[in-house]
């Protein structure tokens, strides 16, 4: 019997059933007009109407980020496509598994400058993993398959589909399910290579300073990866920071966990990545923000990099020992080998390593004087934290000072729950990642804590929150300024505030009211608590417009270029200062 | 940390991909939007049934640069493998030039002598012009059409690098 007859669309549609895809995020327009009739024909997949497709892209982030998915998006050609590419990029820098389908005009009209033709292709060749233009529906089914393999395995990332819409409106018989799809050319590499083990077996069994640096690989590697991490670090008895990506990895409250590395990370994190003597890393990337100087950047340590993509490898700092693998798979091999070997650290030098890293603890470098007369930000932060830890919390965030405080004073214990833009450092990340979060989390507490100008940048999104009911609280840390730009230009750029200050800022109260959500709105330390559970307590969205100290700056703080040593601890530190003798101590 | 090595060094990358739309864009775009040089590219079909082409590239950088150049080409979702020809061994390097040359009289008569010397083919002539056909290095190629310079050259179409690693073992074993 010959199969049933399908449209293009119906065959998208199928597909990502197969896939096991129960909600896109998306936008209309005229090339994708078939599919959205084929969505009102049926019942099984929801669809999300977003106000802009750059939110229609972090919906799908925050959607993946919290569930392990793959995230969906499906937008028109054009103007619909173009505004998806810093989603898109975010989500390449992030490494987050999104596929976005873009309409595209009929083929023969391609090249032409039609009506809302763009080069999809060519403009998301750059910030894709992957893209496909499908010329013919018999390519449909395949590519539809292979998108989602390739967003979702090896190192994961977005994939584009553009799709012209006469593909979408033909007719074939020719649809096959997933399982018939395999790449010819594209196989990740999962497991690791056994000698590599073996050798990091023998370096780590002799360290006598040794670190885990954790990175956003170990929850791209799943919840298993998580617990094989946590297993490990306390096989070992070593200490274990966390990159901004990783936070929640590894629980947040456990001694052995040093807290956030990197620019704005801890004191203890930073000192002990200068002076520790082997260095495991698992899932990060080395970036500049976690490095500083490169030539300093923990000069004495042998280096095991854990990494599924090769090119991740010897990119910014050279390693001793490369180990190309899933980090579960690579975990889960350390760990059979080290106990199988009877293996453990020297406990005399680890006491001593500790003891180190317990005076750099000491200095309590996250500490801030609060007042009675004006929210401190990280105050706010730690006390959102203290009133929602009970609870299945998940936040997200926008790019600034705020994103910075939430990493320091919110503790993650399960991975998944945190969702920020790090590598492209998207402000108008977290409202739709947020909700895109609690779309699949509907009856989890979802918070993005946000900058008053970030919010901005998508605040739109507020109407497609009061669409669907879901219930998201926008915790704005409203400090009038570009609180991170204002905080360079005071630091590094002889405090001239070149147009930093937000002028004109809406009443989020009333803005929040035009909407249809709860505004609410905290000035003094006093009525901070009750206010925050009032937002926890209401069903309903919520923007909170959190007024705190507007001089605030964010610390610690590495001056970009500047090494693990030379940080700044607060507001009497100057920007360029002499190695300081902590630092020195063990070199 | 493993010591970096600062040395510029010049490499000859074969890479197999799959002949789909936009994979020459895709290996273009990924050395100039990361800043990697390119001294050569070739590209043509050379496995229709399996619709395989097969890229040359010739490029330079530190050692830790040229690691990333084959690491960042081999992530690249139509790529089949990628042969660092330098590294692997020693192999066969060809290049191909059409050269016109223009003149009468002597200049004519001594841009023939040199063409015999360099081997360099006739494959078209007039009254008034020659073009050779070349074969052979790089550096040979250079040094022919520089000769030819003062002797009226006009056209110069050269084809960049080919190449393939001497002895048994095929790009991909
Ligand atoms: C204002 C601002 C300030 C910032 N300050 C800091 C800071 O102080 N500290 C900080 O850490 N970051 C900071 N960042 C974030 C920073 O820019 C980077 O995004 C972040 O450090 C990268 O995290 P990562 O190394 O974990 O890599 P990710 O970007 O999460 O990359 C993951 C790595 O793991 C690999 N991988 C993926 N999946 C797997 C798998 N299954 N198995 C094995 N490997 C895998 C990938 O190939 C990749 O190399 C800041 C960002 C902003 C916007
Ligand atoms: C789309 C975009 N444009 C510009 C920037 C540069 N930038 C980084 S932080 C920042 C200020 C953010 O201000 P706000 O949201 O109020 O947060 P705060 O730093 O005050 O907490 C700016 C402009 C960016 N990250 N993203």
């Amino acid at each position: 019997m010959p199969a049933k007859k399908m449209t293009g669309s119906q065959m998208v549609l199928k597909a990502l059933s197969d896939q096991g895809v129960d909600v896109i995020f998306g936008y209309p327009g005229g090339a994708v007009l078939p599919i959205y009739d084929a969505l009102h024909q049926q019942n099984a997949l929801r669809h999300i109407l977003v106000r802009h497709e750059q939110a229609a892209v972090h919906a799908a982030e925050g959607y993946a980020r919290s569930t392990g998915k793959v995230g969906v998006v499906l937008v028109t050609s054009g103007p619909g496509a173009t505004n998806a590419v810093t989603g898109l990029t975010d989500a390449l820098m992030d490494s987050i598994p999104v596929v976005c389908l873009t309409g595209q005009v009929p083929t023969h009209l391609i090249g032409n400058d039609a009506f809302q033709e763009a080069d999809t292709t060519g403009i998301t060749r750059p910030c894709t993993k992957h893209n496909y233009l499908v010329k013919s529906i018999e390519d449909l089914p395949r590519v539809m398959h292979e998108a989602f393999y390739v967003a979702r395995t090896g190192r994961p990332g977005p994939v584009v589909v553009d799709l012209p819409k006469d593909v979408l409106q033909a007719k074939g018989d020719a649809y096959f399910g997933p399982d018939q799809v395999k790449h010819s050319s594209y196989r990740p590499r999962t497991k690791p290579d056994p000698k590599a083990i073996e050798k990091a077996i023998e370096m780590i069994a002799k360290a006598k300073r040794p670190i885990i640096y954790s990175g956003g690989g170990v929850i791209n590697s799943g919840d298993k990866a998580s617990r094989l991490l946590t297993r490990f670090t306390r096989t070992l008895g070593a200490p274990c920071t966390s990159t901004l990506m990783g936070l929640g990895a590894y629980p947040a409250s456990d001694p052995q966990f040093l807290g956030m590395l990197g620019m704005h990370g801890t004191y203890e994190a930073n000192l002990a990545m200068y002076n520790c003597d082997v260095m495991i890393n698992v899932g990060a990337r080395f970036d500049d923000r976690v490095t500083g100087r490169l030539d300093e950047f923990s000069p004495n340590s042998t280096k095991i990099h854990i990494d599924i993509d090769p090119s991740s490898i010897n990119k910014n700092v050279m390693v001793d020992l490369p180990i190309v693998g899933d980090v579960s798979a690579v975990l889960d091999a350390l760990l059979k080998a080290w106990t199988k070997g009877e293996h453990s650290l020297s406990q005399r030098a680890l006491k001593e390593w500790w003891k180190a890293i317990e005076a750099w603890r000491g200095r309590d470098c996250l500490s801030f004087r609060s007042v009675d007369s004006v929210i401190k930000p990280q105050h706010a932060i730690k006390r959102l934290y203290e009133l929602t830890k009970d609870r299945e919390t998940f936040i997200s965030t926008e790019v600034g000072q705020h994103q910075m405080w939430a990493a320091q004073y919110y503790k993650f214990e399960k991975p998944r729950h945190w969702m920020t833009s790090g590598g492209l450092g998207t402000m108008g990340y977290g409202l739709p990642a947020a909700y895109g979060a609690q779309v699949a989390h509907p009856d989890a507490l979802v918070i993005d804590i946000a900058g008053e100008a970030s919010i901005m940048m998508n605040i739109q999104e507020l109407s497609t929150v009061m669409q669907y009911g879901l219930p998201v609280k926008v915790f704005i840390i409203n400090n009038q300024w570009m609180g991170m730009v204002r905080q360079w230009q005071e630091l590094l750029h002889g405090g001239r505030y070149s147009q930093s200050y937000t002028a004109s800022l809406p009443d989020f109260v009333k803005l929040a009211e035009a909407f249809g959500a709860l505004g609410l709105r905290a000035s003094k330390p006093a009525e901070l608590d009750d206010l925050i559970m009032e937002m926890i307590d209401s069903p309903r969205p919520v923007v909170f417009d959190c007024q705190v100290d507007q001089t605030e700056n964010c610390f610690p703080m590495i001056p970009s270029g500047a090494a693990h040593y030379e940080m700044l601890l607060g507001p009497d530190d100057k920007a360029v200062k002499p190695v300081s003798e902590e630092g020195m101590v063990l070199v | 940390m493993a010591p970096k090595d600062l040395s510029i060094e010049r490499r000859t990358i074969a890479v197999l991909v799959d002949n789909e739309p936009g994979v020459l864009a895709r290996v273009i775009g990924l050395f100039s939007g990361r800043g990697y040089n390119i001294e050569s590219l070739t590209v043509s079909e050379v496995d229709p049934a399996r619709r395989q082409s097969r890229i040359t590239i010739i490029t330079s950088g530190t050692p830790q640069i040229l690691e990333q150049i084959k690491a960042q080409l081999d992530r690249l979702v139509p790529v089949h493998g990628v042969s660092d020809l330098s590294q692997k061994g020693p192999s066969v390097e060809r290049e191909l030039a059409l050269v016109k040359v223009i003149g009468k009289g002597n200049k004519r008569v001594e841009s023939l002598r040199i063409a015999d010397i360099f081997r360099a083919r006739v494959v078209d002539s007039g009254l008034e012009h020659f073009i050779f056909e070349m074969t052979g290095s790089t550096d040979k190629l250079n040094v022919f059409i520089d000769l030819m310079r003062p002797l009226g050259l006009v056209d110069v179409s050269r084809t960049g690098v080919v190449a393939i690693s001497r002895g048994p073992t095929g790009l991909l074993s």
